[in-house]
Protein backbone atom coordinates (compact mmCIF):
# COMPACT_ATOMS: atom_id res chain seq x y z
CA UNK A 1 0.00 0.00 0.00
CA UNK A 2 2.78 2.29 -0.89
CA UNK A 3 1.28 4.45 -3.06
CA UNK A 4 -1.98 4.54 -1.01
CA UNK A 5 -0.16 5.89 1.98
CA UNK A 6 2.28 8.04 -0.41
CA UNK A 7 -0.89 9.76 -1.82
CA UNK A 8 -2.42 10.63 1.81
CA UNK A 9 0.39 12.02 2.82
CA UNK A 10 0.67 13.90 -0.66
CA UNK A 11 -2.87 15.25 0.25
CA UNK A 12 -2.63 15.63 3.90
CA UNK A 13 -2.41 19.99 3.64
CA UNK A 14 -5.24 20.11 1.63
CA UNK A 15 -7.23 17.40 3.11
CA UNK A 16 -6.51 19.84 6.83
CA UNK A 17 -7.42 22.78 4.97
CA UNK A 18 -10.65 21.70 3.64
CA UNK A 19 -12.17 20.04 6.27
CA UNK A 20 -11.21 22.58 9.17
CA UNK A 21 -12.80 25.29 6.99
CA UNK A 22 -15.76 23.33 6.03
CA UNK A 23 -15.87 21.96 9.79
CA UNK A 24 -15.50 25.30 11.54
CA UNK A 25 -18.09 27.31 9.24
CA UNK A 26 -20.88 24.50 10.26
CA UNK A 27 -19.55 24.92 13.71
CA UNK A 28 -20.30 28.43 13.60
CA UNK A 29 -23.80 27.98 12.03
CA UNK A 30 -24.61 25.53 14.81
CA UNK A 31 -23.58 28.16 17.07
CA UNK A 32 -25.48 30.91 15.75
CA UNK A 33 -28.70 28.53 16.34
CA UNK A 34 -30.01 29.29 19.67
CA UNK A 35 -29.20 33.08 19.04
CA UNK A 36 -31.58 32.52 15.54
CA UNK A 37 -33.88 30.36 16.73
CA UNK A 38 -36.13 33.47 18.51
CA UNK A 39 -35.99 35.21 15.39
CA UNK A 40 -37.32 32.40 13.39
CA UNK A 41 -40.91 33.46 12.63
CA UNK A 42 -39.97 36.40 11.25
CA UNK A 43 -37.13 35.21 9.25
CA UNK A 44 -39.29 32.16 8.35
CA UNK A 45 -41.88 34.62 6.62
CA UNK A 46 -38.56 36.70 5.07
CA UNK A 47 -37.86 33.45 3.24
CA UNK A 48 -41.17 32.41 2.41
CA UNK A 49 -41.65 35.25 0.36
CA UNK A 50 -38.69 35.22 -1.76
CA UNK A 51 -40.61 34.01 -4.86
CA UNK A 52 -38.25 31.43 -7.04
CA UNK A 53 -35.31 31.38 -4.61
CA UNK A 54 -37.47 29.87 -1.64
CA UNK A 55 -38.09 26.95 -3.69
CA UNK A 56 -34.91 26.91 -5.26
CA UNK A 57 -33.11 26.25 -1.64
CA UNK A 58 -36.19 23.87 -0.73
CA UNK A 59 -37.14 27.07 1.91
CA UNK A 60 -40.48 26.57 1.24
CA UNK A 61 -40.52 22.80 2.50
CA UNK A 62 -38.32 23.24 5.90
CA UNK A 63 -38.94 24.82 9.03
CA UNK A 64 -35.60 27.09 10.15
CA UNK A 65 -37.08 27.40 13.39
CA UNK A 66 -36.64 24.17 14.05
CA UNK A 67 -32.69 22.68 14.23
CA UNK A 68 -33.57 19.94 11.66
CA UNK A 69 -34.92 22.41 8.80
CA UNK A 70 -31.89 25.36 10.13
CA UNK A 71 -29.20 22.57 9.43
CA UNK A 72 -30.69 21.15 6.80
CA UNK A 73 -30.45 23.97 4.38
CA UNK A 74 -27.28 26.10 6.28
CA UNK A 75 -25.04 23.71 7.05
CA UNK A 76 -26.61 21.28 3.90
CA UNK A 77 -25.33 24.40 1.74
CA UNK A 78 -21.93 24.08 3.08
CA UNK A 79 -21.37 20.60 3.64
CA UNK A 80 -22.43 20.42 0.04
CA UNK A 81 -20.39 23.10 -1.91
CA UNK A 82 -17.43 22.29 0.41
CA UNK A 83 -17.45 18.84 0.07
CA UNK A 84 -18.50 19.03 -3.75
CA UNK A 85 -15.67 21.06 -4.42
CA UNK A 86 -13.07 19.17 -2.26
CA UNK A 87 -14.31 15.62 -3.89
CA UNK A 88 -14.04 16.95 -7.26
CA UNK A 89 -10.38 18.56 -7.17
CA UNK A 90 -8.91 15.44 -5.07
CA UNK A 91 -10.99 13.47 -7.94
CA UNK A 92 -9.69 15.21 -10.59
CA UNK A 93 -5.81 15.65 -9.40
CA UNK A 94 -5.67 11.96 -8.63
CA UNK A 95 -4.57 10.24 -11.87
CA UNK A 96 -3.69 13.30 -14.11
CA UNK A 97 -1.43 14.96 -11.45
CA UNK A 98 1.66 12.65 -11.95
CA UNK A 99 1.36 13.82 -15.88
CA UNK A 100 0.91 17.25 -14.60
CA UNK A 101 3.65 17.45 -12.23
CA UNK A 102 6.18 15.28 -14.25
CA UNK A 103 5.86 13.10 -11.72
CA UNK A 104 4.90 9.66 -13.89
CA UNK A 105 7.96 9.20 -15.18
CA UNK A 106 8.99 8.54 -11.51
CA UNK A 107 5.93 6.61 -10.11
CA UNK A 108 5.39 4.30 -13.30
CA UNK A 109 8.85 2.97 -13.88
CA UNK A 110 8.68 1.41 -11.22
CA UNK A 111 7.68 -2.48 -10.79
CA UNK A 112 4.02 -1.94 -9.60
CA UNK A 113 1.19 -2.29 -12.53
CA UNK A 114 -1.05 0.51 -13.37
CA UNK A 115 -4.06 -1.40 -12.35
CA UNK A 116 -2.39 -1.04 -8.25
CA UNK A 117 -1.67 2.61 -8.88
CA UNK A 118 -5.22 3.03 -10.03
CA UNK A 119 -6.08 1.30 -6.98
CA UNK A 120 -4.47 2.62 -4.44
CA UNK A 121 -5.25 6.05 -5.74
CA UNK A 122 -8.90 5.73 -5.75
CA UNK A 123 -8.41 4.15 -2.07
CA UNK A 124 -6.67 6.91 -0.68
CA UNK A 125 -9.01 9.25 -2.65
CA UNK A 126 -12.56 7.46 -0.79
CA UNK A 127 -9.89 7.55 2.75
CA UNK A 128 -10.08 11.43 2.62
CA UNK A 129 -13.83 11.59 1.69
CA UNK A 130 -14.67 9.01 4.48
CA UNK A 131 -12.33 11.20 7.30
CA UNK A 132 -13.18 14.23 6.38
CA UNK A 133 -16.78 13.38 6.57
CA UNK A 134 -16.39 11.48 10.19
CA UNK A 135 -14.66 14.68 11.70
CA UNK A 136 -17.31 16.73 10.31
CA UNK A 137 -19.69 14.56 11.57
CA UNK A 138 -18.20 14.53 14.95
CA UNK A 139 -17.64 17.94 15.20
CA UNK A 140 -21.33 18.88 14.28
CA UNK A 141 -22.57 16.61 16.85
CA UNK A 142 -20.37 18.01 19.32
CA UNK A 143 -21.67 21.72 18.79
CA UNK A 144 -24.65 20.53 18.59
CA UNK A 145 -24.95 19.28 22.00
CA UNK A 146 -22.58 21.95 23.25
CA UNK A 147 -25.27 24.11 22.12
CA UNK A 148 -27.77 22.50 24.38
CA UNK A 149 -30.12 21.27 21.67
CA UNK A 150 -31.47 17.76 21.34
CA UNK A 151 -29.47 15.86 18.80
CA UNK A 152 -31.70 14.66 15.46
CA UNK A 153 -30.00 11.76 15.15
CA UNK A 154 -32.22 10.40 11.60
CA UNK A 155 -32.20 13.39 9.95
CA UNK A 156 -28.35 14.30 10.73
CA UNK A 157 -27.06 10.92 9.68
CA UNK A 158 -29.07 10.90 6.52
CA UNK A 159 -27.98 14.39 5.28
CA UNK A 160 -24.41 13.38 6.24
CA UNK A 161 -24.77 9.87 4.10
CA UNK A 162 -26.85 11.47 1.58
CA UNK A 163 -23.83 14.20 1.40
CA UNK A 164 -20.79 11.09 1.23
CA UNK A 165 -22.86 9.77 -1.49
CA UNK A 166 -22.66 13.32 -3.16
CA UNK A 167 -19.03 13.07 -2.69
CA UNK A 168 -17.96 9.91 -3.74
CA UNK A 169 -19.95 10.17 -6.82
CA UNK A 170 -18.37 13.52 -7.82
CA UNK A 171 -14.42 12.49 -6.90
CA UNK A 172 -15.56 9.24 -9.18
CA UNK A 173 -16.73 10.80 -11.97
CA UNK A 174 -13.78 13.25 -11.37
CA UNK A 175 -11.17 10.61 -11.12
CA UNK A 176 -12.62 8.48 -14.63
CA UNK A 177 -12.06 12.06 -16.34
CA UNK A 178 -9.02 12.24 -14.47
CA UNK A 179 -7.63 9.50 -16.41
CA UNK A 180 -8.20 11.04 -19.68
CA UNK A 181 -6.75 14.16 -18.81
CA UNK A 182 -2.74 14.60 -19.73
CA UNK A 183 -2.60 17.73 -17.86
CA UNK A 184 -4.17 19.35 -14.40
CA UNK A 185 -8.23 19.30 -14.62
CA UNK A 186 -8.51 21.57 -11.67
CA UNK A 187 -11.46 23.92 -13.59
CA UNK A 188 -12.80 20.68 -14.78
CA UNK A 189 -13.05 19.79 -11.51
CA UNK A 190 -14.70 22.89 -9.92
CA UNK A 191 -16.71 23.76 -12.60
CA UNK A 192 -18.34 19.91 -12.70
CA UNK A 193 -19.26 20.81 -9.14
CA UNK A 194 -20.36 23.53 -9.68
CA UNK A 195 -22.74 22.59 -12.16
CA UNK A 196 -23.60 20.33 -10.35
CA UNK A 197 -25.02 22.30 -7.85
CA UNK A 198 -26.98 25.26 -10.31
CA UNK A 199 -28.80 22.13 -11.94
CA UNK A 200 -30.38 21.29 -8.87
CA UNK A 201 -31.24 25.00 -8.62
CA UNK A 202 -33.19 24.62 -11.69
CA UNK A 203 -34.31 21.50 -11.18
CA UNK A 204 -36.33 22.78 -7.90
CA UNK A 205 -37.13 26.46 -9.95
CA UNK A 206 -39.17 24.24 -12.64
CA UNK A 207 -41.36 21.51 -12.21
CA UNK A 208 -40.50 20.24 -15.57
CA UNK A 209 -37.17 20.24 -15.00
CA UNK A 210 -36.96 18.17 -12.44
CA UNK A 211 -35.17 14.96 -14.22
CA UNK A 212 -32.22 16.96 -13.58
CA UNK A 213 -32.66 15.43 -10.40
CA UNK A 214 -31.43 12.48 -11.69
CA UNK A 215 -28.44 14.15 -13.18
CA UNK A 216 -27.09 15.94 -10.01
CA UNK A 217 -25.63 14.49 -7.22
CA UNK A 218 -27.50 17.12 -5.43
CA UNK A 219 -30.86 15.68 -6.17
CA UNK A 220 -30.78 12.94 -3.58
CA UNK A 221 -29.31 15.33 -1.00
CA UNK A 222 -32.26 17.99 -1.05
CA UNK A 223 -32.53 18.44 2.53
CA UNK A 224 -36.35 19.36 2.62
CA UNK A 225 -37.09 16.12 1.09
CA UNK A 226 -34.80 13.67 2.89
CA UNK A 227 -36.83 15.64 6.14
CA UNK A 228 -39.99 15.12 4.89
CA UNK A 229 -39.13 11.44 3.87
CA UNK A 230 -36.99 10.66 6.26
CA UNK A 231 -34.80 8.57 3.57
CA UNK A 232 -33.11 9.30 0.10
CA UNK A 233 -34.66 8.70 -2.92
CA UNK A 234 -33.34 5.40 -4.22
CA UNK A 235 -33.84 5.72 -7.60
CA UNK A 236 -31.98 9.23 -7.79
CA UNK A 237 -29.47 7.31 -5.39
CA UNK A 238 -29.09 4.36 -8.05
CA UNK A 239 -28.55 6.40 -10.71
CA UNK A 240 -25.51 8.20 -8.99
CA UNK A 241 -23.85 4.98 -8.05
CA UNK A 242 -24.01 3.50 -11.29
CA UNK A 243 -22.83 6.36 -12.72
CA UNK A 244 -20.28 6.68 -10.10
CA UNK A 245 -19.36 2.71 -11.37
CA UNK A 246 -19.13 3.48 -15.20
CA UNK A 247 -16.66 6.49 -14.96
CA UNK A 248 -14.50 3.97 -12.06
CA UNK A 249 -14.33 1.49 -14.79
CA UNK A 250 -13.72 3.81 -17.53
CA UNK A 251 -10.90 5.17 -15.50
CA UNK A 252 -9.42 1.71 -14.94
CA UNK A 253 -9.79 0.63 -19.14
CA UNK A 254 -8.26 4.25 -20.14
CA UNK A 255 -5.39 4.55 -17.27
CA UNK A 256 -4.45 1.30 -18.15
CA UNK A 257 -3.43 1.69 -21.41
CA UNK A 258 -3.23 4.79 -21.57
CA UNK A 259 0.51 6.54 -23.43
CA UNK A 260 2.14 8.74 -20.40
CA UNK A 261 3.18 11.85 -21.88
CA UNK A 262 5.61 13.97 -19.66
CA UNK B 1 19.89 -13.94 -23.88
CA UNK B 2 19.77 -9.72 -25.04
CA UNK B 3 19.36 -7.18 -22.58
CA UNK B 4 17.20 -4.83 -25.24
CA UNK B 5 15.71 -6.13 -28.63
CA UNK B 6 13.40 -4.39 -30.47
CA UNK B 7 11.60 -5.65 -34.20
CA UNK B 8 10.08 -2.83 -36.42
CA UNK B 9 9.09 -0.85 -33.70
CA UNK B 10 7.33 1.85 -34.58
CA UNK B 11 5.52 4.62 -32.71
CA UNK B 12 2.90 7.04 -34.17
CA UNK B 13 1.30 10.00 -32.14
CA UNK B 14 -1.48 10.01 -34.27
CA UNK B 15 -0.14 11.18 -37.27
CA UNK B 16 3.28 12.32 -36.02
CA UNK B 17 5.83 10.07 -36.43
CA UNK B 18 7.60 9.31 -32.80
CA UNK B 19 10.00 6.11 -34.35
CA UNK B 20 9.80 4.14 -37.37
CA UNK B 21 10.99 0.75 -38.26
CA UNK B 22 13.31 0.92 -35.16
CA UNK B 23 15.90 -2.72 -34.88
CA UNK B 24 18.14 -2.65 -32.39
CA UNK B 25 19.90 -5.28 -30.23
CA UNK B 26 21.89 -4.59 -27.08
CA UNK B 27 23.25 -7.96 -26.03
CA UNK B 28 23.74 -8.48 -22.14
CA UNK B 29 27.04 -6.80 -20.04
CA UNK B 30 27.18 -4.28 -22.93
CA UNK B 31 27.90 -0.48 -22.59
CA UNK B 32 25.78 0.75 -25.39
CA UNK B 33 25.33 4.24 -26.82
CA UNK B 34 21.98 5.27 -28.38
CA UNK B 35 22.96 8.94 -30.15
CA UNK B 36 20.39 11.14 -32.18
CA UNK B 37 19.52 14.83 -31.28
CA UNK B 38 16.11 16.13 -29.91
CA UNK B 39 13.42 15.04 -31.60
CA UNK B 40 15.10 12.16 -33.14
CA UNK B 41 13.16 9.44 -31.37
CA UNK B 42 15.01 8.39 -28.32
CA UNK B 43 13.23 8.80 -25.55
CA UNK B 44 9.93 7.85 -28.01
CA UNK B 45 12.37 4.44 -28.06
CA UNK B 46 13.23 4.27 -24.55
CA UNK B 47 9.60 4.84 -23.03
CA UNK B 48 8.33 2.42 -25.04
CA UNK B 49 10.66 0.12 -23.75
CA UNK B 50 9.75 1.40 -20.12
CA UNK B 51 5.65 0.71 -20.51
CA UNK B 52 5.31 4.03 -20.39
CA UNK B 53 4.25 4.06 -24.29
CA UNK B 54 2.61 1.66 -26.21
CA UNK B 55 4.13 0.80 -29.96
CA UNK B 56 1.81 1.32 -32.84
CA UNK B 57 3.41 -1.58 -34.02
CA UNK B 58 6.38 -3.54 -33.79
CA UNK B 59 7.89 -5.62 -30.72
CA UNK B 60 10.55 -4.91 -28.03
CA UNK B 61 11.92 -7.39 -25.07
CA UNK B 62 14.10 -6.07 -22.12
CA UNK B 63 15.94 -9.13 -20.79
CA UNK B 64 14.10 -11.59 -22.70
CA UNK B 65 10.84 -10.19 -21.46
CA UNK B 66 8.00 -8.73 -24.00
CA UNK B 67 6.97 -5.13 -22.85
CA UNK B 68 3.46 -5.33 -23.16
CA UNK B 69 3.53 -8.19 -20.91
CA UNK B 70 5.94 -8.46 -18.68
CA UNK B 71 6.27 -4.83 -18.00
CA UNK B 72 6.16 -5.04 -13.94
CA UNK B 73 9.16 -8.03 -14.12
CA UNK B 74 11.49 -5.75 -16.48
CA UNK B 75 11.01 -2.46 -14.70
CA UNK B 76 12.10 -4.54 -11.16
CA UNK B 77 15.37 -5.05 -13.04
CA UNK B 78 15.58 -1.90 -14.92
CA UNK B 79 17.07 1.48 -13.32
CA UNK B 80 16.13 4.27 -15.27
CA UNK B 81 17.53 7.84 -15.04
CA UNK B 82 15.23 10.40 -16.94
CA UNK B 83 16.89 13.06 -18.53
CA UNK B 84 14.35 15.69 -16.83
CA UNK B 85 13.79 15.26 -13.03
CA UNK B 86 10.65 16.15 -11.13
CA UNK B 87 9.56 14.65 -7.08
CA UNK B 88 6.50 15.11 -5.46
CA UNK B 89 6.24 18.26 -3.60
CA UNK B 90 7.64 18.80 0.14
CA UNK B 91 9.41 15.90 0.03
CA UNK B 92 13.21 15.54 1.02
CA UNK B 93 15.82 13.38 -0.72
CA UNK B 94 15.84 10.67 2.51
CA UNK B 95 11.83 10.42 1.46
CA UNK B 96 12.14 10.44 -2.33
CA UNK B 97 14.85 7.23 -2.14
CA UNK B 98 12.91 5.26 0.40
CA UNK B 99 9.69 5.74 -2.06
CA UNK B 100 11.35 4.56 -4.28
CA UNK B 101 12.80 1.21 -2.78
CA UNK B 102 9.11 0.77 -1.32
CA UNK B 103 7.92 0.62 -4.86
CA UNK B 104 10.31 -2.25 -5.66
CA UNK B 105 9.59 -3.73 -2.10
CA UNK B 106 13.08 -3.31 -1.28
CA UNK B 107 15.19 -1.61 1.38
CA UNK B 108 17.99 -0.12 -0.16
CA UNK B 109 18.97 1.96 2.70
CA UNK B 110 22.50 0.74 2.46
CA UNK B 111 23.12 1.77 -0.83
CA UNK B 112 21.81 4.85 -1.10
CA UNK B 113 23.47 6.06 2.14
CA UNK B 114 26.98 5.22 0.02
CA UNK B 115 25.28 6.86 -3.33
CA UNK B 116 24.70 9.80 -1.10
CA UNK B 117 27.69 9.65 -0.09
CA UNK B 118 29.66 9.57 -3.56
CA UNK B 119 27.93 11.57 -5.05
CA UNK B 120 27.62 14.04 -2.15
CA UNK B 121 24.09 14.69 -2.62
CA UNK B 122 22.04 16.06 1.47
CA UNK B 123 19.80 13.07 2.15
CA UNK B 124 17.84 15.60 4.64
CA UNK B 125 17.26 18.51 1.74
CA UNK B 126 13.74 18.91 0.21
CA UNK B 127 14.24 18.36 -3.18
CA UNK B 128 12.53 21.56 -4.45
CA UNK B 129 15.47 23.35 -2.82
CA UNK B 130 18.18 21.52 -4.81
CA UNK B 131 19.64 22.62 -7.65
CA UNK B 132 18.38 21.64 -11.58
CA UNK B 133 22.39 19.14 -11.04
CA UNK B 134 21.67 17.73 -7.34
CA UNK B 135 17.99 16.96 -8.12
CA UNK B 136 19.82 14.98 -11.11
CA UNK B 137 21.88 13.27 -8.80
CA UNK B 138 19.07 11.93 -6.73
CA UNK B 139 17.76 10.62 -9.64
CA UNK B 140 20.60 8.64 -10.31
CA UNK B 141 20.42 7.37 -6.71
CA UNK B 142 17.21 6.30 -7.44
CA UNK B 143 18.37 4.68 -10.58
CA UNK B 144 21.02 2.66 -9.24
CA UNK B 145 20.23 1.98 -5.45
CA UNK B 146 18.83 -1.40 -6.12
CA UNK B 147 21.45 -2.94 -8.39
CA UNK B 148 19.55 -3.18 -11.49
CA UNK B 149 20.72 -5.24 -14.29
CA UNK B 150 19.66 -3.19 -16.88
CA UNK B 151 20.42 0.38 -16.56
CA UNK B 152 18.84 3.13 -19.13
CA UNK B 153 20.29 6.78 -18.90
CA UNK B 154 18.52 9.59 -21.05
CA UNK B 155 21.28 12.38 -21.19
CA UNK B 156 22.32 11.82 -18.21
CA UNK B 157 25.23 14.17 -17.21
CA UNK B 158 23.00 17.57 -18.35
CA UNK B 159 23.25 19.65 -15.33
CA UNK B 160 26.38 17.79 -13.60
CA UNK B 161 29.55 19.19 -13.00
CA UNK B 162 32.59 18.00 -15.00
CA UNK B 163 33.70 16.25 -11.60
CA UNK B 164 30.65 15.19 -10.74
CA UNK B 165 30.58 13.52 -14.51
CA UNK B 166 33.67 11.63 -13.49
CA UNK B 167 32.63 10.27 -10.56
CA UNK B 168 29.08 9.24 -11.95
CA UNK B 169 30.63 7.48 -15.16
CA UNK B 170 33.09 5.80 -12.94
CA UNK B 171 30.09 4.07 -10.89
CA UNK B 172 28.32 3.26 -14.34
CA UNK B 173 32.02 1.50 -15.34
CA UNK B 174 31.81 -0.36 -11.93
CA UNK B 175 28.42 -1.23 -12.37
CA UNK B 176 29.28 -2.56 -15.98
CA UNK B 177 32.24 -4.31 -14.81
CA UNK B 178 30.04 -6.24 -12.35
CA UNK B 179 27.41 -7.53 -15.07
CA UNK B 180 25.23 -4.71 -15.68
CA UNK B 181 24.17 -3.14 -18.96
CA UNK B 182 24.66 0.24 -19.83
CA UNK B 183 21.92 1.79 -22.31
CA UNK B 184 23.13 5.44 -22.59
CA UNK B 185 21.48 7.72 -24.76
CA UNK B 186 22.87 11.40 -25.15
CA UNK B 187 23.58 13.69 -27.97
CA UNK B 188 27.43 13.88 -26.32
CA UNK B 189 29.04 12.30 -29.17
CA UNK B 190 32.28 12.29 -26.82
CA UNK B 191 30.68 10.88 -23.78
CA UNK B 192 29.33 7.57 -26.65
CA UNK B 193 33.00 7.42 -27.73
CA UNK B 194 34.54 7.29 -24.42
CA UNK B 195 32.66 5.20 -22.36
CA UNK B 196 30.22 2.72 -25.07
CA UNK B 197 31.72 -0.25 -26.61
CA UNK B 198 28.67 -0.06 -29.65
CA UNK B 199 26.29 2.44 -30.37
CA UNK B 200 23.49 3.05 -32.99
CA UNK B 201 22.76 6.87 -34.62
CA UNK B 202 18.90 7.42 -34.80
CA UNK B 203 17.31 10.20 -36.86
CA UNK B 204 14.19 10.95 -37.64
CA UNK B 205 12.78 8.45 -35.58
CA UNK B 206 15.42 6.05 -37.38
CA UNK B 207 18.09 3.97 -37.23
CA UNK B 208 20.65 5.00 -39.50
CA UNK B 209 23.69 3.21 -38.22
CA UNK B 210 24.61 0.66 -35.57
CA UNK B 211 28.24 -0.65 -34.97
CA UNK B 212 31.43 -1.00 -32.31
CA UNK B 213 31.93 2.58 -31.37
CA UNK B 214 35.50 1.56 -33.15
CA UNK B 215 33.51 0.71 -36.54
CA UNK B 216 31.42 4.24 -36.48
CA UNK B 217 34.58 6.34 -36.53
CA UNK B 218 36.69 3.66 -38.77
CA UNK B 219 35.30 4.79 -41.47
CA UNK B 220 36.46 5.19 -45.50
CA UNK B 221 36.68 8.61 -45.23
CA UNK B 222 39.37 10.15 -44.00
CA UNK B 223 39.96 14.20 -42.57
CA UNK B 224 42.67 15.93 -44.62
CA UNK B 225 43.96 18.74 -42.97
CA UNK B 226 46.45 20.82 -44.79
CA UNK B 227 48.42 24.11 -44.82
CA UNK B 228 49.06 26.02 -48.04
CA UNK B 229 46.99 25.84 -51.39
CA UNK B 230 45.86 23.25 -53.51
CA UNK B 231 43.25 22.79 -56.33
CA UNK B 232 41.01 20.37 -55.57
CA UNK B 233 38.33 21.03 -58.28
CA UNK B 234 38.97 17.57 -60.27
CA UNK B 235 38.77 15.33 -57.27
CA UNK B 236 35.50 13.28 -56.31
CA UNK B 237 34.33 12.26 -52.72
CA UNK B 238 35.34 15.44 -51.26
CA UNK B 239 32.96 16.67 -48.43
CA UNK B 240 32.68 19.42 -45.44
CA UNK B 241 35.13 21.34 -47.26
CA UNK B 242 36.78 24.00 -44.58
CA UNK B 243 38.80 26.27 -46.22
CA UNK B 244 40.98 29.16 -44.49
CA UNK B 245 43.63 32.02 -45.29
CA UNK B 246 46.53 29.24 -44.51
CA UNK B 247 44.48 26.02 -45.44
CA UNK B 248 42.22 23.75 -45.78
CA UNK B 249 40.34 20.75 -44.00
CA UNK B 250 38.42 18.37 -46.01
CA UNK B 251 36.56 14.75 -45.38
CA UNK B 252 37.86 12.55 -48.31
CA UNK B 253 36.19 9.42 -49.14
CA UNK B 254 37.54 9.19 -53.43
CA UNK B 255 40.51 6.94 -54.86
CA UNK B 256 43.55 7.86 -52.37
CA UNK B 257 46.14 8.12 -55.56
CA UNK B 258 44.05 10.70 -57.61
CA UNK B 259 44.23 12.63 -54.38
CA UNK B 260 48.11 12.21 -53.49
CA UNK B 261 48.68 13.59 -57.26
CA UNK B 262 46.41 16.38 -57.02
CA UNK B 263 48.23 17.41 -54.13
CA UNK B 264 51.56 16.46 -55.54
CA UNK B 265 50.78 19.07 -58.03
CA UNK B 266 50.20 21.80 -55.04
CA UNK B 267 52.21 24.06 -53.40
CA UNK B 268 51.57 23.00 -49.52
CA UNK B 269 53.63 22.91 -46.33
CA UNK B 270 51.92 19.93 -43.86
CA UNK B 271 49.92 17.42 -44.23
CA UNK B 272 47.96 15.98 -41.69
CA UNK B 273 45.34 12.43 -42.81
CA UNK B 274 42.98 11.42 -39.34
CA UNK B 275 40.25 8.89 -39.33
CA UNK B 276 37.03 11.51 -38.96
CA UNK B 277 35.86 11.38 -34.60
CA UNK B 278 32.41 10.27 -33.73
CA UNK B 279 31.30 13.64 -34.03
CA UNK B 280 31.90 13.80 -37.94
CA UNK B 281 30.74 10.33 -38.55
CA UNK B 282 27.51 11.59 -36.76
CA UNK B 283 26.94 14.77 -38.36
CA UNK B 284 27.47 13.56 -41.52
CA UNK B 285 24.92 10.66 -41.31
CA UNK B 286 22.88 13.29 -40.57
CA UNK B 287 23.78 15.26 -44.01
CA UNK B 288 23.22 12.10 -46.03
CA UNK B 289 20.64 10.09 -44.74
CA UNK B 290 22.19 7.34 -42.78
CA UNK B 291 25.80 5.81 -44.61
CA UNK B 292 28.35 6.36 -42.70
CA UNK B 293 31.09 5.27 -45.17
Amino acid sequence: MTIFHHELRQGRLSFCIWTASIAFLMAVCIFLFPEMKGEMSAMGNLFASMGSFTAAFGMDRLNFGTLTGFYAIECGNIMGLGGAFYASLVGIAALSGEEKGHTAEFLLVHPVSRIRVIAEKLLAVLAQLLAMNAIILALSLGSIAAVGEPIPWRELLLLHGAYLLLQIELAGVCFGISAFLHRGGVGIGLGLAAMMYFLNLIANLAQRMDFLKYITPFGYCEGADIVASGRLDPAMVCCGMLCTAVCIAAAFVQYARKDIRI
Amino acid sequence: MDAIRTENLTKFYGKARGIEQVNLTVARGEFFGFIGPNGAGKSTTIRTLLGLIRPSSGTASVLGMDVARDRERILAQVGYLPSETAFYPGMRVRDILKLSASLRRMDCSAAAARLCRQLQVEPDRKAEELSFGNRKKVSIICALQHDPALLILDEPTTGLDPLMQREFFDILQERNRAGATIFLSSHILSEIQRHCTRAAIIREGRIIACDSVEALSRTSAKRISLRGSADLSGLDGVRDLQSSADGASFLYSGDIRALLSALARSSIQDLSVSDPDLEEIFLHCYENGGDPA
